[in-house]
């Protein structure tokens, strides 16, 4: 780095070429007469500047105030419905918190599933939204968010036992506050039923009898779009929480059970007692196509999410809005009935740690997490996105329609709730080019022995490299 | 029929027929008239998808008849999706892209035509072999670049939520601008400065030569003498990088982490949901999303053809 | 095309300590350098800026990809030297990984749809338009329209086609009326044709346009000469244009190459590049840019991809440098 003299010197060599540069006749930037001095001021002031910047400390703990100032949320509530909902609990918070001013991050919900990682690491936002499940205490172990036992300690007498559950990480804080879920159970039309007379199934010979009984109406017994990969893990899920436990399923999905172990092949096996029941084409149907042939009351069943409500208030027809109902999948006749255990995803907030902004938005984070807490504000996101039943034990349930009354009771009802399949299981085996192509190698060709299959199955989980 | 060579351009003797509609070329025609139809059925089909409102095909199908059509779906879409606002983000990293774009690789293939030296050749395959790589191939290591690379910040221009960092909030080049026009730019340079540097293999040394006779220094020849008897190959060029660093899809999504700077083809994405995914809205919004690249193709169609195969048989 | 004094130059010139700038008259004369010492400064910006880019954001994450292909990163915190698990992420992708073959045969039908069916076709149409023809313009247009169009709104196009109740093709053909229902996404046996098919709707018209333009290029007089000895259009163009349209055609059959290992948007946007649609770069999606982030694993799978992308790299500009020799 040498001084300005040099620079001059430049010039004088340039000029006494004397060529016209017509386009050079602004200076260009790289021109910095920098004297020596000049050089050691901004030194002077940049070290200043950084030595204040570390007095603003970075205990997350002393953050300051609580209301107020500022705060950036990272969501993926991408759906209209849904960003609405969130814009909408947004305000609510800003209105009761002194005027906290909040960035809200918006993204499409795959996108910000697929990059999470990169996202955790690099400049998130100070609050994010997530789920539960088995990445969750991962990413705490990473130390990519922060701890929120202040929080926790403050809310969780809102809260049921099975949510708690659901909170912590591998270390015993708690890492995430619940806002919502959606249950998974067998959907139908009850005007379809009631114009043929069927009855809802409580067994699965029952279940079998409907289904022959529904083909010979004409209709598609079971409505199932395996496109888009995760659907069919929903059967297999209740499958084998009927069959073999909650225990065994938990324990399976990572990898402490093994894909070949005979206990799953029954539930293939039982599986294929209902795949010639399913829709023309499963797997080139997408879950919506799917829902539009129970919507058009060309199918009879639909194992799926509360969400697909969805698509049937797309429609835009209140009518077939009211008919949707479900019930719970049907007892398999073995001991495990009794867990009625089901897949329940949950929804949560957590808060980032290498967000730039935390250090001064910490008060202002916890806070949001404590309001998110509220029955009120769930109510808020449930007005505008009615297919997620809010977690507190004090939201308002009057306004709640039959169905939606119907999910809160089958999942505080449950004695074991799981996350669904990939999130309970590690994302890199329950994804794309992984389980999700196995279960549409199975859906392809169910009748096949799954013997093979599953020594694929359990093949690809160990080539896969440790969590650690 | 004899050919006369006159400075370079062979002129034909040629007798005037009568013109006479021939049973071959009605056939042609007839051909190309169909095989256009069949081009343009899958587009119209999804033109037709998008006029109809999504309640509509949920109960009746796609292959029906319409009860309604109109373009709620477009005006939905416009405000939604916040076309306008994305439009206009878009063309804030188009248009410096391509224009630095040309400009690093003319300065590149000006000097690697022009000059012989040493490592001409390595530096031209160099740069044409960068463009020839799948970005999946360098898009992890260049995450870790972006989140590490530390630039300096000189302040933002803001205009309501657009907020164009000079050079950077974050310190990082993960984020901004500046990050995403450089991606585009580094990558798109080695199929431009392939390009050109056929183009310019045309224009002969003595040109630089004398102009150098002359007393004038290299940069005032590239962009005082090169550059207008390149035009017609940077006009070229011009289209093709907008349109290819337009429907970028891949960078977008992947270095810019806001919602509110992305492309237009990365914002279209988030009007897909968790689980619903509205696709007449989708389809319409990507219909007008894909008008800018259109209007410019139509617009600039001969310099397009002539700029693909520039970089190929010259004389 | 290159001077012949140049080229007979360049091995007496190699002897010499090489200058920048040298420049050789055509009559040879007395070698002089017209550079000055500011030019050659100059010169060495213009160059090395967008060579130091190039380096930087392109060829260094390369070399760094290669790098982490040998380690089993996750992408979380840094790497460590207990990451490093040398080659076991290429046994297991070449043993262990039920998709990686798949894929990989996958993007070799692709490789031979292009080469023999899709590439053929754009030359076909662009042989055709080269003529005098009322319309041409728009038939170009049309036909390089998919081109243009953004990613999302031809997937979509597509869906709209090959749905297997919902789509045009089975209800037009009355398929879903009989209950016949052939299931083009779902269905692995013909899925990846189906996509094929969509793809060379777009690749066909990117294709004709290189070719249209390299036609125009051919000097008339040769085409004159092949008629008068009597040569049918077929002959002609076989035996009179094709060869000298040859540096056209390595740039037709690299794209081809090329565009055909880089395979991914569509079978991407349909169903995420599984059950028959596996494609080496949307393996390299799933593990690498997704929740799991198998950086290493991934990094495996793009140097292969790295490795068979070169041969039709190495070829190209071989043949390239050749030329300009």
């Amino acid at each position: 780095m040498g001084d300005s003299r040099d620079a001059l010197k430049v010039r004088r060599a340039l000029e006494a070429r004397k060529l016209e540069l017509p386009f050079l006749e602004t200076d260009l930037p790289m021109n910095l007469d920098l004297s020596r001095r000049d050089i050691l001021k901004i030194a002077g002031y940049g070290s200043l500047a950084a030595f204040i910047a570390a007095c603003g400390g970075s205990n997350p703990s002393t953050g300051g105030s609580t209301t107020g100032g500022t705060l950036s949320l990272g969501s993926y509530n991408s759906d209209p419905t849904n960003k609405a909902g969130t814009q909408a609990i947004v305000d609510a918070f800003t209105a009761a918190n002194g005027g906290t001013k909040v960035t809200i991050n918006t993204v499409s919900h795959n996108t910000f599933q697929d990059t999470i990682n990169a996202y955790l690491q690099g400049t998130p936002e100070d609050v994010f939204t997530w789920f539960s499940g088995h990445r969750m205490p991962f990413f705490a172990d990473k130390g990519l968010c922060s701890p929120i036992d202040d929080v926790w300690d403050k809310v969780k007498s809102n809260y049921t036992d099975a949510f708690a559950t659901a909170v912590k990480g591998n270390d015993g804080h708690v890492y995430a506050v619940p806002t919502d879920y959606y249950p998974w159970a067998v959907f139908y039309r009850k005007d379809v039923f009631a114009a043929k007379g069927y009855t809802v199934p409580a067994n699965w010979d029952d279940f079998k009898a409907l289904c022959a009984k529904m083909k010979t109406d004409g209709l598609a017994p079971i409505a199932m779009g395996q496109s888009d990969g995760w659907p069919a893990q929903g059967t297999f899920d209740i499958l084998n929480l009927r069959l073999n436990g909650y225990d065994f399923h938990t324990r399976l999905l990572t990898g402490q059970e093994k894909w070949t172990d005979s206990k799953v092949t029954t539930v293939f096996n039982k599986w294929k007692e209902i795949t010639q029941y399913y829709s023309a084409a499963p797997n080139g149907t997408t879950w919506q196509q799917a829902a539009d042939k129970l919507l058009r009351k060309q199918a009879g069943m639909y194992v799926l999410g509360l969400f697909v409500s969805d698509e049937f208030k797309a429609s835009g027809s209140p009518v077939d809005v009211d008919q949707l109902d479900f019930f719970p999948f049907p007892n398999l006749g073995t001991s495990f009935d009794a867990e009625k255990a089901l897949d329940a995803p949950i929804d949560v907030y957590m808060m980032s740690k290498k967000s730039p902004t935390l250090s001064k938005d910490r008060g202002q984070a916890a806070a949001f997490l404590e309001f998110v807490a509220k029955g009120t504000t769930q109510g808020i996101f449930f007005k505008s996105a009615p297919g997620f039943i809010p977690t507190a034990n004090d939201a308002d349930t009057s306004t709640y329609t039959p169905l939606q009354k119907k999910a809160q009771q089958i999942v505080s009802s449950a004695g074991k709730i799981t996350q669904y399949f990939d999130r309970d299981s590690r994302p890199d085996f329950a994804g794309a080019n992984g389980m999700q192509s196995f279960l549409k190698q199975f859906i392809a060709s169910p009748q096949a022995d799954t013997t093979g299959l599953q020594g694929k199955m359990q093949q690809f989980w160990d080539s896969l490299p440790a969590e650690k | 029929m004899s050919t006369i060579s006159v400075a370079g351009r062979s002129l034909k003797a040629r007798p005037l027929l009568p013109r006479r509609i021939r049973p071959a070329r009605l056939a042609l025609h007839a051909f190309l008239i169909a095989a256009v139809l069949l081009w343009l059925f899958p587009l119209l089909w999804a033109v037709y998808a998008s006029l109809r409102p999504v309640s509509e095909t949920i109960f009746n199908g796609y292959v029906s008849w319409p009860k309604t059509l109109n373009f709620d779906n477009y005006t939905t879409v416009w405000t939604q999706a916040d076309l306008p606002y994305f439009y206009l983000n878009t063309l804030v990293i188009v248009v410096p892209a391509v224009i630095l774009t040309l400009l690093l690789a003319s300065m590149v293939a000006f000097c690697c035509t022009q000059f012989s030296w040493k490592f001409n050749l390595v530096v031209l395959m160099l740069f044409t072999a960068g463009n020839l790589l799948p970005p999946q191939v360098i898009i992890v290591p260049l995450y870790w670049i972006y989140l590490h690379t530390p630039i300096a910040s000189f302040g933002s221009i803001d205009v309501g939520r657009f907020s164009f960092a000079l050079f950077s909030d974050n310190g990082l080049l993960y984020n901004q601008y500046l990050g995403i026009i450089l991606i585009h730019v580094v990558f798109q340079t080695g199929f431009a400065t392939f390009v050109l540097s056929n183009y310019m293999k045309t224009i002969t040394k003595e040109i630089t030569e004398s102009a150098l006779v002359d007393g004038a220094n290299v940069l005032r020849i590239w962009w005082s003498v090169i550059l207008p008897l390149c035009r017609p190959a940077l006009a070229a060029m011009a289209t093709l990088l907008f349109t290819f660093i337009y429907n970028d899809f891949f960078w977008g999504l992947l270095l810019l982490k806001t919602g509110d700077r992305r492309p237009i083809t990365s914002a279209l994405n988030d009007l897909q949901g968790q689980f619903f995914t509205n696709n007449n809205l989708l389809a319409a919004g990507a219909l007008l999303a894909a008008i800018p690249p259109i209007i410019i193709f139509i617009a600039l169609q001969k310099h397009f053809v002539a700029g693909l195969t520039l970089g190929s048989t010259k004389g | 095309m290159a001077n012949p004094a140049t080229s007979a130059a360049a091995p007496a010139r190699a002897s010499k300590a090489p200058e920048a700038g040298e420049l050789v008259a055509t009559r040879r004369r007395r070698r002089y350098s017209l550079l000055t010492r500011p030019d050659k400064i100059l010169i060495a910006l213009m160059v090395g800026i967008p060579l130091a880019l190039d380096i930087l954001f392109i060829w260094g994450p390369t070399v760094a990809s290669v790098l982490l292909s040998f380690t089993d990163w996750a992408g979380i915190g840094d790497v460590t030297p207990q990451n490093v698990v040398g080659l076991k992420n290429y046994t297991t992708l070449f043993t262990g990984y039920a998709f990686f073959w798949p894929a990989f045969q996958h993007n070799l039908i692709w490789l031979a749809f292009l080469s023999f069916i899709a590439t053929p076709l754009g030359m076909f149409l662009a042989v055709l338009l080269d003529r005098e023809l009322r319309g041409k313009r728009i038939y170009q247009s049309i036909f390089f329209l998919p081109v243009v169009l953004p990613l999302v709104v031809v997937g979509f196009i597509w869906t709209l086609q090959y749905a297997p109740s919902d789509g045009f093709i089975n209800n037009a053909f009355g398929l879903v009326k009989s209950g016949n229902i052939i299931d083009w996404f779902g269905n692995p046996s013909i899925n990846l044709y189906a996509v094929l098919f969509a793809t060379s709707w777009r690749h066909i018209g990117y294709i004709m346009v290189l070719y249209l333009a390299g036609l125009k290029s051919v000097d008339p007089s040769l085409r004159e000469a092949a008629k008068v000895d009597g040569a049918t259009e077929v002959q002609t163009f076989f035996n009179v244009v094709l060869p000298v349209m040859a540096p056209i055609n390595v740039i037709i059959v690299v794209v081809t190459a090329i565009e055909a290992l880089r395979a991914f948007d569509l079978a991407f946007i349909i169903n995420r590049g599984t059950n028959g649609l596996e494609l080496l770069s949307i393996l390299i999606t799933n593990n690498s840019i997704s929740e799991a982030s198998l950086i290493g694993f991934g990094s495996a799978i793009a140097v292969v991809l790295l490795v068979i992308s070169l041969v039709p790299i190495v070829l190209f500009l071989s043949r390239t440098m050749r030329s300009q020799a």
